[in-house]
């Protein structure tokens, strides 16, 4: 039997958990690979739906992935009217006269950033899928906690572990939640955008590009305080 | 201190053999090098090919793999070492009796191969640990494996039973335990051992 469509998925989850919060993001590529972004609330309820529901039966989370958006600056075109005095023509010097303009203004504004969550799920009962679901944490740096999906689907809990690893994901309610590919003493966040990686470009023999920068700025250093990092 | 080869050989002629105690020694030594049973990732694919019968490390006097790295006097390090895997590694090559010998083998553990720039992967072992042989390759073929071996092997015969450059069992004040790096906030402490590697320089 076919997959629902999205839309229908949408409104399934929507009738089963009241109050859930469900958004269509519509892939535009060829692909066309639909997603729907879940509010982290009533994520758990939503997930337990998809796999017990007779339809739909989504019983297999075959991938976990992890997004790293940054802060983003957004220019904005805006119409604005406003009061502007101007001399008068033909009036006598510094008479002036108050004339209502429109100009166009450009605003900038920041979207925060957030880490986003992607999950792909297949049917092995129906052998249908992929649903692409998502979650956003609020933001990059103390809001970053989401619901775990590990009750729901086993599948979860290594790659949870590796996206809570790599990009600092806390999820909440996954049994044992310790870092997977970093030792437990590691403080970074490799995956993530802003991370600055370990300086050790002491000895590149075929340096290029931004590694022959690397190389040359460790190098400089090493000249300036006589001693070897 | 050695003899006349050409001694040696007219004296082979008329039935009587001559031998130094190092000779002897070292044909022992090189004759019998166990290596430790341990791969890192797709390089050690290779070396278990290498001890099988159509490549026949065996030949050579090193098919006993040993488990332990107490009964071992060789470490080859095949593979990608990961900065969560160097500490345990140095600490694995600690725990072998001299005299013992590394082979580093394949790109990944000469010098971190197509993983060097990743925040993750250690820029060659020779950082922390002596490195005997070194192999290129990506994995290197079992042959390579080979002459690597039997380069380790000329390297031991040369090796004098005393003054300079002789093994380090039998140099009191050679070091015998190499500092384990610790696992930091960021990366390893500290980044190399500089007792064992120097920067090397690049001639441009």
């Amino acid at each position: 039997m076919e997959l629902k469509t999205v839309e229908e998925i949408k409104a399934a989850i929507e009738e089963a958990v009241p109050g859930a919060s469900v958004k269509l993001m519509p892939n535009a590529s060829p692909s066309g690979q639909h997603s729907l972004l879940l509010g982290p609330e009533h994520a758990v309820q939503v997930a337990e739906f998809l796999r017990d529901d007779e339809e739909l039966a989504l019983d297999f989370l075959s991938n976990v992935t992890g997004v790293d958006w940054l802060d983003k600056e957004i220019a904005e075109k805006v119409k604005v009217t406003r009061q502007v005095s101007k001399p008068v023509e033909g009036g006598e010097p510094g008479q002036v006269q108050i004339v209502e303009e429109t100009v166009e203004e450009t605003r900038k504004l920041m979207q925060p950033g957030y880490l986003e969550m992607v999950y792909h799920l297949f049917s092995m009962a129906k052998k249908h899928g992929p649903v692409v679901l998502r979650m956003r944490t609020e933001n990059r740096t103390d809001k970053v906690e989401l619901p775990s999906f590990t009750p729901v689907w086993r599948s979860a809990e290594f790659q949870e572990r590796e996206v809570f690893d790599l990009f600092g994901v806390v999820f909440k309610g996954h049994p044992d939640l310790r870092r997977i590919l970093m030792w437990d003493e590691f403080k970074d966040h490799p995956m993530r955008r802003d991370y600055v990686e370990p300086d050790d470009f002491e000895y590149e023999p075929t340096a290029h590009d931004e590694v022959l920068k690397r190389t040359q700025e460790h190098r400089s250093r090493e000249q300036g305080t006589g001693t070897r990092n | 201190m050695a003899v006349d080869e050409n001694l040696k050989i007219e004296l082979g002629k008329q039935g009587v053999f001559v031998t130094t105690i190092q000779e002897l020694y070292n044909w022992g030594r090189r004759s019998s090098v166990w290596p430790m049973q341990f791969g890192l990732a797709c390089c050690a694919i290779e070396m278990i090919a290498t001890t099988m019968a159509r490549y026949d490390l065996a030949r050579f006097g090193a098919e006993v793999f040993r488990p332990s790295p107490r009964q071992a006097d060789m470490m080859i390090i095949s593979g990608t070492v990961t900065k969560k895997m160097a500490p345990q590694v140095v600490r694995l090559y600690n725990q072998m009796a001299e005299p013992r010998y590394v082979i580093a083998m394949g790109a990944c553990a000469i010098s971190g191969g197509p993983f060097k720039q990743g925040y993750n992967v250690l820029k060659g072992i020779d950082r922390y640990i002596p490195v005997d042989v070194h192999i290129p390759g990506c994995p290197p073929r079992p042959e390579a494996l080979l002459q690597a071996f039997i380069t380790l092997q000329k390297k031991i015969d040369a090796q004098p039973l005393t003054g300079e450059g002789r093994p380090r069992h039998l140099d009191p004040d050679a070091p015998g335990e190499f500092p384990v790096p610790k696992q930091g906030e960021h990366d390893l402490e500290p980044a190399a051992n500089k007792g064992v590697w120097t920067v090397p320089t690049i001639i441009q």
